[in-house]
């Protein structure tokens, strides 16, 4: 991982210092006093970044386990209601839904007679949890199915009710499995938190946009917000590297 | 042995076009333990499954205790109030302690305190032989011992019914004496039972009545004594020799 980082800034370097005329480092050098103000102009997107990704992620975990418990129900009514929601979330592309919950959804608001504004702060969040439940509702499915049927068997013969089975014999061994494809949703989420910029989240993409526009030198501050995500993402990964040797090493404590 | 436990009357069954079940009838009296035999997908243990509706049946009628078998919340609850179930492959809670698998129902369904559950979980421990094992995993225990803690299970919702799916079939040889011998005890002490296996010897010992199916139907109903003398028919004849040449 180091060597692959390190390489990377290498080449970045080498054709930096080349005379091809493409790139400009200074525009993001941080001996430069410019440089360096730009370079904190692009880094401030961060905080947004991460404080969208996380509340979207805890809430799409919430409304995935919401949304995944009726696709189990013995009700067919119950289940259908699952499939829909699934179904219908699942082929909204993220940027359209953006667009339909920053803008379409005051209005909505507003015929229903409740003045609640929306800001890009929410509206992202509200977006990315929405879109990524769909997910997680269905990492959610695949583990419950995982545990066998015996045990919700067990569990009706000793008198547990559905939500009781769930809480107490099938969610608890499930969440084994779960919460490493959990996570690894969650690099998805804050990927996609890029689009919050197009409603004017001053995050890290929203950032880099504008300082291309004043700063004209797009490769170079692309390349260092690049950076910034595989930064993040590579410390998501390695956090579900660590979750899954946790979780792996004492299954059958 | 006047009073009715468990009722089927021309109860039918199907899996998608299979016909697991055909016209079964067939009475348990209260007390009374009924021995199910038959060879494997002969429907045996849908009939057990159907008494405490893990499956249900679609034409005929089933009763508890007089009461016919529905989808009503109160059907179900009867259910869950007098019947317990032992399975073929334990179905015990592996995250769970043993004292934990044992109180988790009396807990949570019956409203019992911890105290009370822990208690009667202990007695129950203790009348299936292994009071020493109550904060193990299951997973550490032998599957003689597994099965011993899940019939321990059912009997801390303190049913009226056990019902036994091919409770040995997955035990090592060694382990099945031990399970069997707890089987009978409960036996002994008045439990109306209905067990699926193979195990002729424990049937002979505890059965008051013998079941003979073959592909979805009772082929012969008759007493222990009937059954092993003078089986009447040939297809329970062959059956009955085959599985007790050795």
């Amino acid at each position: 991982m180091k060597k692959t980082i390190l390489s990377l800034s290498a080449l970045f370097l080498l054709a930096g210092c080349s005379s091809s005329g493409a790139w400009g480092w200074y525009v993001i050098n941080p001996t430069t006093n410019t440089g360096w103000i730009n370079i904190k102009f692009l880094i401030s997107g961060m905080g947004d970044t991460i404080l969208i990704s996380v509340i979207a992620a805890a809430i799409s975990i919430i409304l995935g386990l919401v949304v995944a418990l009726p696709g189990h129900s013995a009700k067919r009514g119950w289940r259908i209601v699952n499939r829909v929601y699934v179904e219908f979330i699942r082929s909204i592309p993220l940027l359209p839904m953006l667009f339909w919950v920053f803008y379409g959804l005051p209005l909505i608001f507003k015929s229903m007679g409740l003045n609640i504004p929306i800001d890009p702060f929410w509206g992202a969040i509200i977006t990315l949890a929405i879109s990524d439940s769909a997910f997680t509702a269905e990492i959610y499915r695949s583990g419950i199915q995982s545990i066998s049927k015996g045990q919700s068997e067990a569990a009706q013969t000793i008198g547990l009710s559905y939500m009781q089975t769930m809480q107490y014999v099938i969610l608890p061994q499930a969440v084994r499995r779960i919460l490493p494809p959990l996570v690894n949703q969650f690099i998805y989420i804050v990927k996609m938190s890029a689009f919050a910029s197009v409603i004017g989240m001053q995050e890290l993409t929203r950032r880099a946009n504008e300082l291309v526009v004043t700063e004209y030198r797009p490769l170079e501050i692309y390349s260092l917000l690049i950076v910034e995500y595989l930064i993040l993402v590579l410390i998501i990964s390695a956090g579900v590297r660590w979750l899954e040797r946790r979780m792996g090493s004492d299954e059958h404590a | 042995m006047s009073n009715r436990a468990i009722e089927l009357v021309d109860v039918n069954k199907w899996f998608g076009t299979f016909h697991v079940l055909k016209d079964i009838n067939l009475t348990v009296g209260t007390g009374e333990k009924v021995v199910i035999c038959g060879p494997s997908g002969s429907g045996k243990s849908t009939i057990v499954r159907c008494i405490n509706r893990l499956e249900e049946h679609q034409k005929g009628v089933i009763k508890l205790d007089g009461v016919e078998l529905t989808n009503d919340p109160k059907s179900i609850a009867l259910i869950q109030g007098e019947v317990g179930m032992v399975f073929q492959q334990f179905n015990l809670f592996p995250h769970l302690s043993v004292l934990d698998n044992l109180t988790l129902g009396p807990m949570k369904s019956r409203g019992l305190t911890r105290v009370e559950a822990t208690e009667k979980a202990r007695h129950y421990l203790d009348r299936v032989r292994i009071p020493d094992q109550a904060d193990k995993r299951p997973a550490q225990l032998s599957g003689g011992q597994q099965q011993r803690v899940a019939i321990a299970r059912s009997l801390c919702m303190e049913p009226k019914i056990l019902l036994f799916d091919e409770p040995t079939s997955a035990l090592d040889p060694e382990m099945i004496s031990e399970v069997l011998d707890v089987m009978v005890e409960l036996a002994q002490d008045g439990m109306t039972m209905v067990v699926v296996t193979h195990e002729m010897g424990f049937a002979r010992k505890v059965a008051d009545k013998m079941v003979f199916m073959d592909k979805g139907e009772i082929v012969e109903q008759s007493s222990t004594e009937d059954f092993f003398g003078n089986p009447r028919t040939d297809r329970c004849r062959t059956f009955l020799s085959q599985i007790l040449r050795h």
